[in-house]
């Protein structure tokens, strides 16, 4: 008997019972699919994280106070900023950008729009933020110095305010004070998932802090070094000079995560973009391992199901195995048509699992745009087809074994 | 009606070419122990070709044993069984199911068609095992169907045909391999009179046709249409007679 006959015989075994068919191949289908999607959104989710980052700015590091009221006396200030950029205690310093944040909402011609990010800062803050123009100019030191009141719109702000008009040139209101625009900051990324970093307006520090913010202390600064290998040396530099200037005692640190709390705790925090990077991977990847292990249950509580399905079909059918053993099927060609069913379950419900997350991956989910993993994809389709395959073969192999009466005889 | 006594010497065989079937001390033992069951406790019986015989016998004679022992679906526990001169009894699985598959046709009790499949694909089976090309393998089942007057039920599936019909599909399915020889397991044992007498009719005619058939039955009339008549008793042989067949 032909390999294509018998296989044209398990074809008729997996019409037979379009249902159970059909069900064992669901069972397969979700839990490739569900394996894949997870995956894939975890994963999706690090890379957003990944890219927001590294919009950043990879060279920089971030001072921001962690004072919070009266109680402590604040401890950011244009002065500490600007104490910052000293060539001879801070070497590997190239610009220091103190930044005072806000979120009013700017009006213009009757369209407003909240804003989530006013920023008052230096010129040197689009150079080392990244952020290059997409249209006019950024402003100057001079402007900072005459505190001119003029801004530079992200492409959300411009968007939202301008929708297809030229905003450079125009007039928009700020919390009662008017700001000249002078420029649009080109798009970042699209796609980081969380916050949108276009929605933000960039103005000299000395205008905010006179029109919106008050002449207090600074929310960050941003301290860019002098390249990305320079970024520890600088950091050193930086929070030797601050623990100096805010007499905290020697070796006081205040870098990465956490860094507030406890007894003599310095009253800011220091990170790097590098470190801000490590910690938001390692919580992506554990957000990618918790993904992967539930959908690891799903393919696990798919796999009984398909076990199961395997093994009710063969008990039921060992009375068919007797029968056709009574007409003369040698057990091998019984055994390659049952097997051969089970593949074919198993790889086309596989297969469709695949179809299914390759489709639901190109939709955004929960705000994230999932990334398949190939392992996942490999892992999924392997791990069903294998227990499709062994549960489908071993019940029928055993059958095969009886002798016909025995396997005639089986309730 | 003539009656032979079996003792070895006297053997109720009438052909004098060599016999289909020739078994010789054959025994069946079931379980171990307390629980040892004797099935068979030494049959030796000699079938010619072209015979027509039927085996009588209480239910716990034997006769189901040695049905299936002779249909190649159970191993005897001792003694030899020679079908077409072959000894099956030392052969193992793959060369038994080619000796099931080429030389025996067997019709059950429970017809034991395949289910969901249509009466046509179940005849086709035991071709399909014996490796004969798709288009002559429906032919053949085509003319077996014919044969036994289910040609226009072919695309039928065991559920939509009345159980003389299933038997009918069945005795097609064990002639299309035109076998030396047919077992049937009480053929007629779930069916009602005029099924019976349609099963019958068929297995007559293909006794006519010249093939060897070995059935087994618990009723006197179904037994009297055969030619030789075997009485099993407690795992024994205990008649064996020539009749004239209701013929």
């Amino acid at each position: 008997m032909s390999l294509l006959e018998i296989l044209r015989f398990a074809g008729r075994g997996v019409t037979t019972n379009k249902l159970r068919s059909a069900l064992t191949m669901l069972g397969i289908l979700i839990g490739v699919a569900a394996v894949i999607l997870l995956v894939a959104v975890g994963n999706g989710s690090a890379q957003a994280v990944n890219r927001s980052i590294e919009a950043l700015g990879t060279n920089t590091i971030t001072v921001s106070s962690t004072a919070r009221g009266a109680t402590t006396p604040s401890a950011l200030t244009v002065d500490i900023a600007q104490s910052l950029r000293d060539s001879a205690l801070a070497p590997d310093v190239r610009a220091v950008s103190p930044v005072v944040s806000t979120a009013p909402t700017m009006t213009h011609a009757g369209t407003e729009h909240p804003v989530a990010q006013f920023l008052g800062t230096y010129p040197t803050y689009f150079g080392s933020s990244n952020s290059p123009l997409a249209a006019g100019a950024a402003f100057t030191d001079q402007d900072v110095a005459q505190s001119r009141r003029v801004v530079v719109l992200g492409r959300t702000v411009a968007t939202e305010l301008f929708a297809d008009t030229d905003p450079v040139g125009q007039q928009v209101t700020v919390g009662g004070a008017l700001f000249t625009v002078v420029g649009v900051l080109a798009e970042k990324s699209s796609a980081s998932g969380f916050s949108d970093p276009d929605d933000l307006a960039v103005a000299p520090l000395t205008a905010v802090q006179q029109a919106l913010t008050g002449y207090g202390p600074v929310n960050s600064i941003l301290v860019e070094a002098t390249g990305p290998d320079r970024v520890d040396a600088a950091q050193q530099q930086v929070t030797q000079i601050l623990n100096q200037r805010l007499r905290l005692p020697a070796g006081t640190t205040a870098t990465g995560r956490g860094g507030g709390g406890g007894a003599g705790a310095a009253p800011y925090r220091i990170q790097n973009a590098a470190q801000l990077l490590a910690t938001r991977t390692e919580t992506a990847q554990t957000f990618t391992v918790l993904l992967g292990t539930v959908a690891g249950i799903s393919l696990l509580v798919g796999g009984i199901g398909i076990t199961n399905i395997m093994l009710v079909t063969v008990t039921e059918r060992t009375r068919e195995i007797g029968i056709r053993k009574a007409l003369g099927a040698p057990r091998r060609t019984i055994l390659t048509q049952f097997l051969a069913e089970a593949t074919m379950l198993s790889v086309l419900g596989g297969g469709l699992g695949v179809a299914a997350a390759l489709i639901g991956s190109r939709f955004t989910i929960v705000g994230v745009q999932p990334v398949i993993v190939p392992s996942s994809v490999a892992l999924a389709l392997g791990v069903s087809v294998a227990i499709g395959l062994f549960f489908g073969s071993v019940p029928a192999s055993r059958a095969a074994g009886l002798r016909p009466i025995d396997a005639l005889r089986y309730e | 009606m003539t009656l032979y006594l079996v003792d070895g010497a006297h053997r109720a065989t009438e052909a004098p070419d060599r016999p289909v079937l020739d078994i010789r001390g054959l025994t069946k033992v079931y379980g171990q122990g307390e629980a040892t069951v004797h099935a068979l406790r030494g049959v030796s019986l000699s079938i010619a070709a072209g015979d027509y015989v039927a085996i009588m016998g209480s239910s716990g004679s034997g006769k189901s044993t040695l049905m299936n022992i002779l249909g190649c679906l159970d191993v005897p526990s001792a003694g030899t069984y020679r079908l077409d001169g072959v000894d099956v009894s030392r052969l193992d699985d793959a060369r038994l199911a080619l000796v099931r598959n080429r030389r025996i046709g067997f019709v059950f009790q429970s017809f034991n068609l395949i289910p969901r499949t249509s009466a046509v694909a179940n005849v086709e089976l035991p071709l399909a095992y014996a490796g004969v090309k798709p288009a002559e393998r429906r032919r053949r089942a085509l003319a077996a169907l014919d044969m036994v007057g289910l040609a226009g039920r072919a695309d039928h599936e065991p559920n939509q045909l009345s159980g003389g019909q299933q038997q009918r599909v069945a005795v097609a399915r064990a002639l299309v391999t035109e076998p030396a020889l047919i077992l049937a397991d009480e053929p007629t044992g779930n069916l009602d009179s005029r099924s019976t007498e349609e099963v019958l009719a068929i297995l007559d005619q293909l006794h006519a046709a010249g093939r060897t058939i070995v059935m087994i039955t618990h009723e006197t009339d179904v037994a009297a249409r055969a030619r030789r008549l075997v009485t099993l008793f407690d795992g024994r042989i205990t008649t064996d007679v020539r009749q004239g067949g209701a013929r």
